[in-house]
């Protein structure tokens, strides 16, 4: 198992990563991590004629926790956006997400922009990037930059926007709002594999400390993250007495879970409820 | 002839050269080129853990590593855990209890271990069974592995 040959490119800055994807066209694949992109090439799944390796391009390697959200950097690996306290206190939900990510050695190499790109149903960051109503930075040297939202980003599994020639150089988590709560839960075979359904809720109350969003994004139940808001089904009550039953009825209603290998599709019906429900009643449980 | 890139590697301390092709694995690159056969490899797609190598003192799984990518960077392999005086902590503690039978996978779990133990010295059970979540051994069932782990950050603690 080894990767097939392919011309190698080192950029050491933005443009010159963007020129030489530019040159590669639909031939040309980016390795940041390789976490994911390096398994596909040892199989012979993928093989690229051109690898640009953006390791070098330490512009890219940035962490910003701002009032408004978290902008990570294309080469931000998963140990550093999990283990900052800076980037937790603006949006929790995504070091939440970060620790059901593979394993710890996988994460200090994985970066999170390259987990969105990879854009697996079953990843855990795209879920959290589309429930939070997040976005990708694109830049390319046909289109420059562009922002492209969750909701337009992931069009199908393992498939995003991104064009030949296009790098996503950042992602951006919106802050957790006020008096909101977040909660991650999903159902694996083993910790660290894929999860088999997961969930994630974001929850917020508004000023007479009543539920006014409840959202979720569920993984490995259908072909992108699939959002579903179950505010009217949760009611506007005090989470305690919210109907969080009826909200996870409402996500399973929302689902297309399939069937393969691993599980049916009722038994991923199934764990999406059991999960919504939890993963509902934790982030309204957190509000703060 | 393909393309081949001339690096430098210091491995275990050892500024070494190699001239490899860009799609040579970092894995390959220390058996192979640099004959360090310590670091296994297993699964070659980063689900065995045997190939865990230190990068800058991080572990890493070098099947999933490109030892281009990595040029000019200090890599340290299960050759180079023990010191002066014979092995390390970590590597006592896993022969005394028992936290190996085949051996496969131990190079992975040393170097994993190896630099849990620095950033976490007084690990929990739980937080021991996450840090080698990522490791698979398939003769010992783990029982003396998480508690070869918790040996390790015993000797570690009497030593310093």
């Amino acid at each position: 198992m080894k990767p097939a040959p392919f011309e190698y490119h080192a950029p050491r800055d933005l443009g010159g990563a963007l020129r030489a994807l530019a040159e590669a066209g639909a031939d040309g694949k980016v390795l940041a991590g390789g976490q994911s992109l390096i398994p596909l090439l040892n199989m012979r799944l993928a093989a690229p004629a051109h690898l640009i390796d953006i390791n070098r391009v330490t512009e890219l390697a940035t962490l910003e926790a701002r009032p408004d959200g978290v902008l990570v950097g294309a080469l931000a690996r998963h140990s550093e956006v999990e283990r900052s306290p800076a980037a937790a206190a603006v949006q929790p939900l995504i070091a939440q997400a970060l620790r059901l990510v593979a394993h710890p050695v996988i994460r200090n190499r994985g970066t999170v922009v390259g987990s969105l790109v990879h854009a697996d149903p079953a990843a855990e960051l795209p879920a959290v990037l589309s429930v939070l109503g997040g976005s990708v930075r694109l830049a390319s040297v046909r289109h420059g930059a562009r922002d492209l939202p969750a909701a337009e980003f992931f069009t199908g599994p393992m498939e995003s926007a991104l064009e030949p020639g296009e790098l996503a150089v950042s992602a951006f988590f919106p802050a957790l709002p006020e008096r909101s709560g977040t909660a991650f839960h999903e159902v694996a075979r083993r910790h660290g594999d894929y999860a088999l359904a997961g969930v994630c809720a974001l929850v917020t109350l508004d000023d007479d400390l009543m539920v006014s969003l409840a959202r979720v994004a569920c993984v490995g139940v259908g072909p992108v993250p699939m959002v579903v808001d179950v505010t009217g089904a949760a009611g506007r009550r005090p989470p305690a007495t919210a109907d969080w039953r009826a909200a996870a009825r409402a996500v399973q209603e929302g689902v297309e879970p399939e069937q393969d290998i691993h599980a049916t599709a009722a038994y991923r019906e199934h764990l999406v409820g059991v999960l919504a429900e939890r993963a509902l009643r934790e982030a309204a449980e957190g509000c703060r | 002839m393909p393309v081949t890139h001339e690096i430098t590697l210091v491995v275990n301390g050892v500024a070494r050269r190699a001239e490899v092709p860009a799609r040579r694995l970092l894995s390959d690159c220390l058996r192979q080129d640099l004959g360090l056969t310590g670091t296994h490899v297993g699964c070659e797609h980063g689900v065995c853990g045997c190939c865990t190598v230190l990068l800058d003192g991080e572990p890493v799984r070098s099947c999933l590593t490109f030892a281009v990518t990595v040029d000019g960077r200090e890599i340290t392999t299960v050759e180079g855990l023990a010191g002066p005086d014979g092995m390390s902590a970590v590597q006592r503690a896993f022969a005394e209890c028992h936290g190996l039978q085949c051996g496969f996978c131990t190079p992975g779990f040393l170097c994993t271990v190896t630099a849990f133990l620095r950033d976490n010295p007084a690990p929990t059970d739980e937080e021991v069974l996450e840090g080698i979540s990522g490791n698979l051994c398939r003769c010992t069932g783990y029982q003396n592995i998480a508690k070869a782990v918790h040996r390790a950050a015993e000797l570690l603690a009497e030593e310093s």
